[in-house]
């Protein structure tokens, strides 16, 4: 066990799967000479020489098709984008080539790739770089979506991106990054897709949440618990596939549910998970499921309008009180 | 009246029997083309439909040539002759256009979609510039696996029509093959109109060997309406490619006899972007008539030996819509099977 930071943890997996993978290749801008936008290859060029790390011109449909087609051919890329807001530059080859292929071709084909990098919201970044757009992926069949919480979830959960047959969308949090954790040491250490993960216990309510939520959660329940409200904190880790089981079971507890997530209420992933939690729970539940997530705007640049747009623990504790009420 | 036959362009170094299966070929992707409209209107065959009527030249001239698996083909939706030219079984051909799961694709893919992993054919590609940044990842995945895991000099031939030269994701992944120098043969069907829009009225710059030149790939300008031209550049071409590792681009000049898809079949709907009398003319120029006529004058075949082909070619296609419609749909539990592998 080692602690290091949400950043490190996604470069160690990296390192282990190309040391242990020689089909494994990274593409994506500045991820070579620059060391990465976010540090996050930092090394690994000097590391795995110029065919393994592919430093790529600004041409996201380019990084995309590059790494659809060479998983198409057998390989295992990891194409990073430097955001995923600017990943919809290449929407096509995600949505309508990697996603697809393997249905396409009923089977015959199969699209080992990960598309990884940072998303999430806040920092000022305005409407275009600050954004979270998961549930795009998590709506199309083909994809399985990743957002990990921890340094350790970072690393096991990546290494087992890469070692999926399957377009994994893996999205990373940039206010995450420099987040400090144990992570094992053990090269063979992999966190299975469909397994959330109770990061607290309680019998009150159920927040359910994935990537930086998850902190909101764990932050909110532990004012609450001052007021003797304990809630059970679930990080879904994968979106899809998606461990409901794990949700209903805690539901079935605590008869109360509250969804988190920074993108945009409307349509959100959390009207997914309320809908599932009404149509697998209802008779358990006391007071209808609650959602807090990110405002439905583009996100402003003044200080006071985004705070205003992205949710906080306060808004956590307001909502789980309401299902209290 | 005079005959249309193939110049040859080159040193004759094909042999007579190689001639009559470029021949063989081309006959029996037109006539299973020939074949699919009245399946269409019976509705045994849905969605959209883009017949290669005109175009056998440029998978004739060029497929038979590749080493596949090993080398890698990709194409468009216009695609039924990609797959043929791949060798996969006019059967499985039939049986995927009519959705049937004995298909190449177990009837999920369709028309657009014909693919045949183990016989080196990726698929055809329901969007216009779609397999252009497909194929560069396939080439940089030849070229590393000849690098970095002790694999052979293979290449990947990607056919896209005139229209994906005004696509943006076209020119993204032709700028990266220029940077990288991956092994790629880019073939430009040209058959001067995507969908209903000709190259005139589509792009002030029409001169494509251009564009792909201006991304640093190499090119040329050939007439896809005589194989044996498109023969000799592709044999050319590949093993340049082999030697170099670097890409190029062959824009082919030809021309589709029937509309884009089942929606422009008519002579009717032609008038709107083209009319009847270019279509004859360029009809004159018929693959299959061009190098019929060449086999003809040069002794190779006589009529007799013609009709025997076609009459062989023709009960292919009959067996293969025989064999498709005695096949099963696919089974209703298999609609959940391979969103994943």
């Amino acid at each position: 066990m080692a602690t290091m930071r949400y950043q490190q943890a996604v470069r160690l997996a990296l390192t282990e799967e190309m040391e242990r993978d020689p089909t494994v290749f990274l593409c994506g801008e500045e991820i070579g000479q620059y060391q990465g936008t976010y540090r996050v290859t930092e090394g690994l060029l000097d590391r795995f020489g110029p065919m393994r790390v592919v430093d790529t011109p600004i041409s996201e449909i380019g990084i995309a098709g590059m790494a659809t087609g060479a998983a198409m051919a057998g390989l295992r890329p990891v194409a990073e984008f430097m955001t995923w807001s600017f990943a919809l530059e290449a929407m096509d080859q995600l949505v309508n080539h990697a996603a697809k292929i393997t249905y396409m071709s009923g089977g015959r084909i199969q699209c080992p790739v990960v598309f990884r990098g940072p998303a999430g919201v806040g920092t000022q970044l305005s409407a275009q770089h600050s954004q979270s757009l998961e549930s795009w992926y998590a709506h199309t069949p083909g994809f399985k979506v990743v957002m990990p919480a921890f340094p350790a979830d970072a690393k096991g959960l990546l290494k087992t991106a890469i070692r999926d047959p399957n377009p994994v969308v893996f999205m990373e949090h940039a206010g995450l990054y420099g987040l400090q954790g144990d992570v094992p040491d053990d090269p063979e250490f992999l966190v299975p897709f469909g397994v959330a993960a109770i990061r607290r216990e309680g019998t009150d309510a159920t927040l359910i949440s994935y990537s930086r939520g998850v902190h909101l959660c764990l932050k909110a329940a532990e004012a609450l618990a001052r007021d003797g409200i304990e809630c059970e904190v679930i990080d879904l880790r994968t979106l899809v596939p998606l461990d409901i089981e794990t949700v209903l079971q805690s539901v079935r507890k605590t008869h109360r549910a509250v969804v988190v997530h920074e993108e945009w209420k409307n349509v959100g992933f959390g009207a997914e998970l309320s809908a599932r939690i009404h149509e697998h729970a209802f008779y358990d539940l006391d007071a209808p499921v609650e959602r807090v997530a990110g405002a439905d705007v583009p996100m402003p640049y003044a200080k006071n309008l985004e705070r205003a747009a992205i949710p906080n623990d306060n808004d956590v504790i307001a909502a789980v009180k309401r299902t209290l009420s | 009246m005079a005959k249309t036959t193939v110049e040859r362009p080159a040193e004759d170094h094909i042999q007579q029997n190689e001639l009559i299966d470029l021949y063989r070929l081309m006959l029996r992707i037109r006539r299973l083309e020939e074949s699919v409209y009245r399946l269409f209107r019976d509705a045994k065959i849905g969605g959209y439909l883009h017949r290669y009527d005109g175009q056998e030249a440029l998978v004739a001239g060029v497929i038979p040539l590749l080493q596949l698996p090993h080398d890698k083909v990709l194409c468009t939706y216009r695609d039924h002759g990609h797959a043929l030219a791949c060798g996969t079984p006019a059967r499985e051909v039939m049986a995927e256009l009519l959705g049937r799961a004995t298909g190449c694709a177990g009837g999920k893919g369709g028309s657009m979609h014909l693919i045949d992993p183990p016989r080196g054919f990726l698929g055809g590609d329901g969007i216009v510039g779609g397999p252009v940044p497909i194929a560069l990842g396939v080439g940089y995945a030849l070229k590393y696996r000849a690098r970095m895991l002790g694999g052979g000099n293979h290449i990947c031939v990607c056919y896209f029509g005139d229209g994906a030269m005004n696509q943006g994701g076209v020119h993204e992944a032709f700028n990266m093959v220029g940077l990288y120098k991956l092994p790629i043969l880019f073939i430009l069907e040209n058959n001067q109109y995507a969908m209903g829009t000709s190259v005139a009225r589509s792009t002030g710059q029409p001169d494509f060997v251009l564009k792909a030149k201006a991304h640093g790939i190499d090119g040329e300008k050939i007439d896809g309406m005589n194989v044996l031209t498109v023969r000799d550049a592709a044999q050319r071409v590949i093993d340049r490619i082999r030697e170099t590792g670097e890409a190029y681009f062959l824009e082919m000049e030809c021309y589709r006899f029937v509309g884009h898809g089942i929606g422009d079949d008519n002579t009717k709907s032609w008038t709107t972007y083209r009319t009847e009398a270019e279509v004859n003319e360029w009809r004159k120029r018929d693959p299959i008539l061009q190098l019929g006529n060449y086999l003809q004058d040069r002794g190779i075949l006589d009529t007799t030996q013609m009709d025997a082909i076609d009459a062989e070619v023709r009960q292919e296609v009959a067996d293969a819509i025989a064999f498709a419609e005695a096949s099963p749909e696919p089974p209703l539990d298999s609609l959940y099977e391979n969103v994943f592998s």
